[in-house]
């Protein structure tokens, strides 16, 4: 089998490093999510069923998809704004602002929670703002959603920054010089070849909000029903050492997680031939 | 051809050292509990004789959140006693953070010699994983618990809302702040007294009590997860009333945020939190420490020990050091977990706070 590979790569060390791979990922990913299917085993069905589909544990899951997704949808849109002032303007200042996008990834996420907080509660400088007007924003899903949008937007810009530096000035000049608008340049010509790394950027914002807990428990409130994280509930059934409860809500967030992210490269894998194929 | 192959060779090293360094990271960050090292590490802490040799040995006491600055003192007045003593030298590791989330880095190996948490109940899970023998609680004084706390109530300067006592929670437009006893650790305690309280009022009324804690929780805004948590809620972010708290925690609110903008109300029931203290019987045998271990917790008893621990405002357990003390701490009716109704840890895990228990039934916003 490996022969049949061999004799089409050129180059050597193939069975040396394709091993490795193996390996590396079995160690660092497989291993460990195997770990959550031995350990749910151990409860029978009907526990399973029982835990998975009790309302606080559904509504949780609403909670932190629906906020999840809501988080990486905002950070798409103004994620692609930032990505393409910082490509193609010069201003003073430029690189500064450059080294803020990835501050998020930097800021320990408990401290990120703490700021968010402080700012947007009710006697904060912000939430105090909006208090009289009726919108509140900490201990709100709108908070955690906040929260979720802060920690997910380096994944949109970096993803975006090195596609845009490679788009094509001359390919934006012919559409121009063939009578487009701008708007229309814009929808025609430089979306449709952004859009596969945009994807790409929602996705991974949105996987990394959906297992968010550190920065999202200070503003969520943590109320049952209202504003309980799935993670948050994998901690409380820990917390009575019921490692096979939490392993089956882990294990329902990773089938679902695992669905969306395949849903998502499949429109990619789409997107990305009609590009090619235009 | 040789070239290319020796190089991807000396990639492949390269890598594997990546490997090996992203390993070591990810079991790094599994546990995520801070540590602390104290005094210089040893040359050699691993397998360390009983004390028959003076070889250096290492102690790991894994502790919860609120005792970091009281193990700090303690382990250097420890490490003074023992020099004299055996004159063996000891360092020490601490390991702070939510007491369950503690009891579990132990129970998933974490090499703990000893463990001082907040609640029997986490004690008893790592006896469950067959770390600790039996009859753990009876192999040091007063339930194992070397030092005391009570659960108090925090409010602003001048006590605009006029709390004096248990009743004052539960009225209309008063905002308590306490964690969720479902994460924490703390929070338990917090919940216990307000039932013991409502209990004792209302001539052993279960039903009664049931009701006055639910008109608590109704008053609270927000469930933080952690002590620490909450307290930031209360002092940093203004939001509530009134804070309920550990005694010492209280104290340090105080003494950080200053007494010109809170004070302590001590209500007239409480309940008496007894934090518990062990021995891991598993990793003292492993590693040869028993001895030291054993002394380590004993001398938390001792007239030292106890003077550092009503320092850092816990409740001392012992006569002249408690009668030395006795103005910093209010008088209170104290009751215990193990009287009525409550009956120990293990029982009131399971009746209150697991999953479908009576604040499962209670709390819903």
């Amino acid at each position: 089998m490996a022969k049949a590979w061999k004799e089409r790569s050129i180059l050597p060390g193939f069975g040396l490093s394709m091993g490795y791979t193996v390996m590396y990922l079995s160690l660092i990913v497989l291993f460990p999510l195997s770990a959550i299917f031995i350990k749910t085993s151990g409860m029978g069905w009907d526990k399973f069923w029982e835990t998975i589909l009790d309302p606080r544990v559904i509504a949780a899951y609403k909670i932190s998809f629906g906020t999840a997704f809501g988080a990486a949808l905002i950070n798409s849109i103004f994620g692609f704004i930032v990505a393409w002032v910082l490509v193609r303007y010069q201003f003073p200042g430029r690189k500064l602002v450059d080294a803020l996008v990835d501050l998020p990834f930097a800021l320990p996420t408990a401290v990120a929670g703490i700021a968010l907080t402080t700012i947007y509660s009710q006697n904060g400088w912000i939430g105090s703002l909006l208090e009289p007007h009726g919108i509140k924003i900490a201990f709100t899903p709108l908070g955690i959603m906040l929260a979720l949008t802060f920690i997910g937007i380096p994944f949109v810009v970096r993803t975006l920054q090195p596609v845009m530096e490679e788009l094509d000035k001359e390919v934006e000049e012919a559409a121009v010089s063939l009578g487009a608008g701008r708007w229309r340049t814009f929808t025609k010509v430089i979306f449709p070849a952004l859009f596969p790394s945009l994807l790409t950027g929602f996705t991974l914002a949105f996987a990394r909000a959906v297992g968010e807990y550190g920065s999202v428990v200070f503003i969520s409130g943590n109320m049952p029903m209202k504003t309980e994280i799935a993670p948050l509930l994998i901690m409380t059934k820990l917390e009575q050492y019921d490692y096979a409860g939490a392993t089956a809500i882990a294990l329902v967030m990773l089938v679902i997680s695992f669905i969306t992210l395949l849903i998502i490269n499949l429109l990619q894998w789409r997107a990305n031939r009609h590009v090619t194929s235009a | 051809m040789k070239r290319t192959q020796r190089s991807l060779l000396a990639r492949f090293g390269r890598f594997s050292a990546l490997t090996v360094l992203a390993l070591s990271l990810a079991g790094v960050t599994a546990c995520g509990s801070k540590e602390t090292s104290s005094g210089t590490a040893p040359a050699a802490g691993d397998g360390a004789k009983p004390a028959a040799s003076a070889k250096p040995v290492e102690l790991l006491n894994v502790s919860y959140d609120p005792t970091r600055e009281l193990y700090v003192s303690f382990n250097k007045a420890f490490q003074a006693y023992w020099k004299k003593e055996k004159g063996q030298d000891v360092t020490f590791k601490q390991s702070h953070g939510g007491s369950g989330k503690q009891g579990r880095s132990v129970i998933d190996g974490l090499e703990a010699d000893v463990v001082t948490l907040a609640l029997a109940y986490d004690i008893d899970a790592v006896q469950k994983a067959g770390l600790i023998e039996a009859g753990w609680e009876k192999e040091l004084k007063d339930n194992a618990s070397p030092y005391t706390s009570t659960i108090v109530f925090l409010v602003k300067k001048g006590n605009p809302k006029g709390i004096k006592d248990w009743d004052d929670l539960i009225k209309p437009g008063v905002q308590v702040i306490t964690p969720n006893p479902k994460t924490s650790g703390g929070a338990r305690w917090n919940y216990v007294a307000a039932w013991g309280y409502a209990y004792q009022k209302n001539n052993k009324d279960e039903a009664k009590a049931k009701e006055f804690v639910q008109a608590l929780y109704k008053n609270v805004p927000v469930l933080d997860s952690g002590a620490r948590d909450s307290t930031t809620t209360f002092v940093q972010r203004g939001i509530g009333d009134v804070l309920i708290a550990w005694e010492n925690e209280a104290y340090l609110s105080i003494n950080e945020f200053g007494k010109d903008k809170y004070e302590i109300v001590t209500p007239s029931v409480s309940v008496l939190a007894e934090p518990p203290v062990a021995v891991v019987d598993k990793v003292v045998d492993k590693k040869g420490t028993r001895e030291v271990a054993k002394a380590y917790l004993e001398y938390l008893y001792s007239e030292e020990g106890q003077e550092i621990a009503a320092k850092n405002y816990y409740r001392p357990r012992l006569e002249s050091v408690a009668k030395k003390y006795e103005n910093q701490f209010s008088k209170v009716n104290l009751f215990t977990i193990n009287d009525e109704p409550f009956g120990g840890w293990t029982k009131t895990q399971t009746t209150h706070f697991n999953d479908g228990g009576i604040f499962d039934q209670i709390y819903k916003p």
